[in-house]
Order: C-alpha cells, then sequence, then structure tokens
C-alpha cells in the first residue's frame, strides 16, 4: 500500500469544482509532482494534504489513516510557502527551530537537528540573521531547512522556486534532487513550470481543470503524452491533424495527414481505421536537410524555411510543408558553423523515423 | 560639461529651496508655540511668583518687592514628600489606564484586522465615533452611570448587601477615574494596534500552524511578538496624555484624589503659584521624556522590519 493515498477526491468552491474526483497514490520517498496551469486544482489539493482545507467527497489516507480529523498543526506533513512565510522576528536558526520547539522536542536533541538542518542547506553561518537580512535563495533555503528540520513523513512545497530568477532556480533545482534523495523524505511538488517539473521529479500528475490527465514517469510523460493537452502542456510539440488509414500493420500504422499524404507511426493499442486525432512530434525529432540526407527516412516531404530563432544551443526551424502547415525542427549547434545552416525561403527536406510521434485520438 | 554642472547645482538648489519652502511653515508654527512657550515655562520655575499671581518682576528697584532668578521652587518641590507621591500616583494611575485599555483593546483591533475588508471600516468608524460628542460631556455622562442612583451602582450593592456588606460608593473615587481615563482613551490604543494588526501576512499563521503550532502559540509566538510596536505607540498615545489629565480626575475622582494634572491647574489657577506650576510641568515633560526613552529602547526588537 502506498504511503500516501487520495482516493477519490473532490473539492468544490460553489458551483466551481476546484478538483474533481482526484485519486493519487504516493509512494514513501517519492519525489511526485503535481503539474498544470493556474486554476487546475493542484494547490487546493496541497492544500488539503496539509489541513488547511478538507475534501468535500473522498478520503486522504497518510498511512493508511484517514486524515480528515487532524489538524495541520497535529500531521505529520510540512509545507514550504511559495513566498517563504518566515518569521520575520526571529533569526535564521529561530526560524528552523520553531518546528521543534512547538513539538517539546528536548533542548539537546533540538540543537543537534537545528544543527543538522541547517548543515543540509548550508546556512550554518547565517543562523543568526534575521530573514530581511537574507537574499532570495537564503529564504529559500531557511524554508526547506524549517520544513525538514522535524523529518516530516511528507514535505509539500508550493512553487517554491518560483519567486527566484532563472540561474538561482537551476542551481536550486540541483540542490533540492540532492537534499530529497539525502533526506529520503516523500516531497509533493507543485509547480506550473514543466520544465522544473521534468528535471526534478520521479512521477508528474499532469492535472487540468480539476482533473488528472495523465500520471508518468517525465520521460514517459515527454514521449508518451496520452492525450493532446499533456502533449502540449509538457515541452514543445508539432500537432498535425491526422486519421488511421491502417491500424497495426505490423510494426506500424499508417495515418493519413490532411493534405500531406500517408505517414507510418509506432503501433498504438485500441487504433481503428479510421479514427480522427492528432500526430504529434517533437521539434527534435523533426530532421531537416537537403533532399538526399532525409530522403533515406521512412516519412519526408519537402517544405520551405520560413523562420529561424537562433537560440545558442539549439537553432530553431519553423518551416511549412507544401499543405501549409507549420512544422517545427530543431537542430542542435554542437558543431562550429552550424547555427545557420539554411535562409528564410530555402526549399529543405523534412522527415521522421517511423518509430517517432505519436498518434493522439481526437 | 560646464553648462550641465551648473544646471545640476541650480536644481539641486531649487530642490532645497522647495525642500525650505515645505518645512518652514510647520517649523515656525513649532518654534513660536512650542519652543517659545517651553522657554517661557523654564525661565518662569526660577523665577518669584507675583503678589497677586502672574510672576514678580524680573528687575525692581522697589526694596522689599522680590526679584531675580531663584531654585526655591525645585528646593520646594524635593522637600516635601507629598509632589513625589502624587507623582508616583499619577504613574500608577497611567499604567493601570495603559494597560487595561491594552486589553480591552488588544481582542477588538484582532476582531477588526481579521473581518471582512469590508465590514473593517464601519467598525473602525464606530472606534472614534466618541469623538463626535465634545470630551467633557461624555466624562459628565460617567458621573451619571456611575452615579447611587445609577443602575450599576444599585445592583453591585445589592449583591453586596446579599452578603451582609457594607454599600460601595462607586463615583469620586479611584475607580470612577479609572473608568473615565480608559473610556476616553481606548481608542488611542484600538486604532495603533489595529493599523499594526491589519498589516501582519496571514500566511505566517499558516505557517506556524503547519510548524505544529495550536492556537494559543500562533498567537503568542507570532501575532503578539509582532504587533510590538502598535502596542508601544498605542501605549504612549494612552500613557502620556493620562499622566497630565486633570478634568477626568476633577470630575469624576471627587476632591480627594488629586493627580500631577489637578496639582499643575491648581498651581495656575487656584493658589496661583505661577513659578512652582512651572517646575511641575518641566518636572512632568521630563518624567514623560524619560518613559518615551525606556519605550524607544525596549522597541528597538522592531529593526526585522527594516
Amino acid at each position: 500500500m502506498a504511503m500516501l493515498e487520495i482516493k477519490n477526491v473532490t473539492r468544490r468552491f460553489g458551483d466551481f469544482s476546484a478538483v474533481e474526483n482526484v485519486s493519487l497514490s504516493i509512494e514513501s520517498g517519492e519525489f511526485f509532482t503535481l503539474l498544470g496551469p493556474s486554476g487546475c486544482g493542484k494547490t487546493t489539493i496541497l492544500r488539503m494534504l496539509a489541513g488547511f482545507d478538507l475534501p468535500d467527497a473522498g478520503q486522504i489516507l497518510l498511512d493508511g489513516k484517514d486524515m480528515v480529523d487532524t489538524p495541520p498543526e497535529k500531521r505529520p506533513v510540512r509545507t514550504v510557502f511559495q513566498n517563504y512565510a518566515l518569521f520575520p522576528h526571529m533569526t535564521v536558526a529561530q526560524n528552523v527551530a520553531f518546528p521543534l520547539k512547538m513539538a517539546r522536542i528536548p533542548a539537546a536533541v533540538q540543537r543537534k537537528q537545528l544543527q543538522e538542518a541547517l548543515e543540509q542547506v548550508h546556512l550554518t553561518d547565517k543562523a543568526a540573521a534575521y530573514p530581511h537580512e537574507l537574499s532570495g535563495g537564503q529564504k529559500q533555503r531557511v524554508a526547506l531547512a524549517r520544513g525538514l528540520v522535524s523529518r516530516p513523513r511528507l514535505l509539500l512545497l508550493d512553487e517554491p522556486l518560483g519567486a527566484l530568477d532563472a540561474k538561482l532556480r537551476e542551481e536550486m533545482q540541483v540542490d533540492l534532487i540532492n537534499l530529497q534523495r539525502d533526506v529520503g523524505i516523500t516531497f509533493v511538488f507543485v509547480t506550473h513550470a514543466q520544465v522544473e517539473a521534468l528535471a526534478l521529479s520521479h512521477r508528474i500528475a499532469v492535472m487540468r481543470a480539476g482533473k488528472v490527465e495523465q500520471v508518468d514517469e517525465p520521460s514517459r510523460l515527454y514521449s508518451a503524452p496520452c492525450n493532446r493537452f499533456v502533449a502540449d502542456f509538457i515541452g514543445h510539440i508539432n500537432l498535425l491533424d491526422a486519421s488511421v488509414l491502417q491500424a497495426a500493420h505490423g510494426h506500424h500504422v499508417h495515418l493519413d495527414i490532411a493534405g500531406l499524404g500517408e505517414v507510418l507511426a509506432p503501433p498504438h493499442v485500441g487504433l481503428a481505421s479510421g479514427g480522427k486525432g492528432y500526430f504529434a512530434i517533437r521539434p527534435e525529432q523533426v530532421r531537416i536537410g537537403v533532399h538526399e540526407e532525409v530522403r533515406e527516412l521512412k516519412n519526408h516531404f519537402s517544405a520551405t524555411v520560413q523562420q529561424f530563432l537562433y537560440r545558442g544551443d539549439v537553432t530553431v526551424y519553423k518551416v511549412r510543408l507544401d499543405n501549409g502547415m507549420v512544422l517545427e525542427a530543431l537542430l542542435p549547434n554542437a558543431a562550429p558553423g552550424r547555427a545557420r545552416l539554411f535562409e528564410v525561403g530555402d526549399t529543405v527536406s523534412v522527415g521522421w523515423r517511423h518509430d517517432a510521434g505519436v498518434f493522439l485520438v481526437a | 560639461m560646464a553648462p550641465e554642472m551648473s544646471e545640476k547645482t541650480q536644481s539641486s538648489r531649487a530642490t532645497r529651496l522647495a525642500r525650505w519652502l515645505v518645512s518652514g511653515p510647520p517649523l515656525l508654527f513649532l518654534a513660536v508655540f512650542f519652543l517659545l512657550p517651553s522657554a517661557i515655562m523654564v525661565l518662569a520655575s526660577f523665577r518669584y511668583p507675583g503678589e497677586f499671581g502672574g510672576l514678580a518682576p524680573l528687575f525692581s528697584t522697589v526694596p522689599g518687592v522680590l526679584h531675580g532668578l531663584t531654585f526655591e521652587t525645585y528646593q520646594f518641590f524635593f522637600s516635601d514628600i507629598i509632589y513625589v507621591q502624587v507623582f508616583l500616583k499619577s504613574f500608577l494611575v497611567a499604567l493601570a489606564t495603559t494597560l487595561i485599555c491594552l486589553l480591552l483593546a488588544y481582542p477588538l483591533a484582532l476582531l477588526i484586522a481579521r473581518s471582512p475588508k469590508k465590514s473593517r471600516d464601519l467598525m473602525v468608524l464606530l472606534v472614534i465615533l466618541p469623538f463626535a460628542s465634545n470630551f467633557l460631556v461624555r466624562v459628565y455622562a460617567w458621573m451619571i452611570l456611575l452615579g447611587p442612583q445609577a443602575a450599576l451602582s444599585q445592583a453591585i450593592n445589592a449583591v453586596l448587601a446579599l452578603f451582609g456588606l457594607t454599600p460601595v460608593h462607586l463615583l469620586f473615587s479611584p475607580f470612577a477615574v479609572l473608568v473615565g481615563m480608559v473610556y476616553v482613551h481606548l481608542p488611542f490604543m484600538v486604532l495603533p494596534l489595529y493599523t499594526n494588526l491589519e498589516k501582519h501576512d496571514p500566511m505566517l499563521l499558516d505557517a506556524a500552524q503547519d510548524c505544529g503550532a495550536n492556537a494559543w502559540q500562533r498567537f503568542w509566538r507570532i501575532t503578539f511578538p509582532l504587533s510590538m510596536p502598535g502596542i508601544l505607540s498605542g501605549a504612549a498615545l494612552v500613557f502620556i496624555p493620562v499622566l497630565g489629565m486633570f478634568a477626568i480626575p476633577d470630575i469624576l475622582g471627587g476632591t480627594g484624589d488629586m493627580l500631577i494634572g489637578n496639582l499643575i491647574k491648581e498651581q495656575f489657577l487656584g493658589t496661583r503659584d505661577w513659578p512652582f506650576g512651572s517646575t511641575l510641568s518641566i518636572m512632568l515633560t521630563l518624567a514623560v521624556l524619560a518613559v518615551a526613552w525606556l519605550a524607544a529602547r525596549l522597541g528597538r526588537g522592531g529593526k526585522y522590519y527594516a
């Protein structure tokens, strides 16, 4: 049995359904992320886990025990709040030791655990500072230490990196991964930043409008999204209107892309001939080149370069297919002099392997 | 480069002029109506009283007429323990009033601060509504409320009679003075407290609860320490006026209850001893400054608001 079971939980505010019949199970030691656009219900779930909100229906079981009658202060659950919510009148040490003090832990043990927690977040030298004397990243680490110090069963993180600048955010991501691995505490992380979710999580639940769309490992979520929303929300993707010509023919399916022709795609369970939907393919799976380079691929078409965006590590080409659809292709700039292989207006070939991409039922 | 420089000096001269234009009139007002009278008061405390009130002349050639400067009033103040006692008593009354105001105002301020935004303004308005009527009228109203014929006195004395105790007089007692002081000064405690409490981030209480703090601990460990600046300014706004207050003890305290305020008033309007009245006023000012200094030192914990 999973450590945390969310069973058919529903939460409504008036007519608005913030969370609708959500079920999730989270294992001990897992780094689990709730990912979705704002208003998708992820924060409401977090508040219900912390105890600040209660489900209208359904159950939340922690270690098999229903949490409905346990107020926030009695739950073995800590939260790292979005804006840190550090106590401004307490020093770093007093902030971090606060949960220990509330739990009436003997002073000697308090000192030891405080020291450990400060070391974990590299803030030992800031113990006597007040929150207003700290940088954003340091405040963030104080909030983390305060969350971890009393060894909760569950640590909830509400967009904790949202207020940091990009560079710092990347550093904190690495720190968070290491920290979670070292302490072994189950993390439930809430974010709308898909890059962050992919980098940090063991598993991700993608949410939309109060419902869970897909729960999977980051790589599965990226390579095999279950529907158009997930495909579109995670990373960049080309979506082409398509219908199934012939389902499950050997190692691939035959799709018809409107105005373009037949395309081979990886097999997919439950497809019926004639089914309508989208063919989804990531920009980095689309090859772009002169005709000879691409023609060996089973799926290849001619196109015109419409626009390119030089991003440093990669160059993104937008090409127009003969049917008028615009496709994004991505070329890594690993070799020198490759930043700009094609000009706007060039006729090129684009193609992709027959085992790339995925068909999404509409 | 040169024209730029002169432009710069010109603009800084303009800002300096603007600054003086803005701060000049209030500074002038303070100089004329605060500094000057204070200086007059200090000078008056070293002079002799005039024969029929007022002050004796500084210079006089008439034999037998007291003139010049003297330390007599200060010697007089320290030679009789009764003046120190009046000071102490006034301090105690001011302290008690401040504490009672704090105890009454805190829950009220907290209630207003945590009410929905729409009803807050109305509640604040109700707190300051008593200011709409005259202060003396309101204090006289307490004479009626506390009088022997009032329901309050009758009820208390009826209960006392049940236990065979002698009836009490509420009016013209230290109790009545305290009631009047608290009643008049309560809004001065509520408003700064409310202003402070209203600014508290509710997220901090969530965070404290998340860390395992129950309602009681959330109050004592978060709300209360964070409201310290509000408490200190409220305390100053109550303590200092109560220390010098004479009207309330005059009306509700009867003849036996003399505080510094009454003593000073008596020097100017009764015995007509202006020098001694000035001395008492200076001692009071020094005492208030000492208290303010102490409060400022205590309030230095507020540095985390920087």
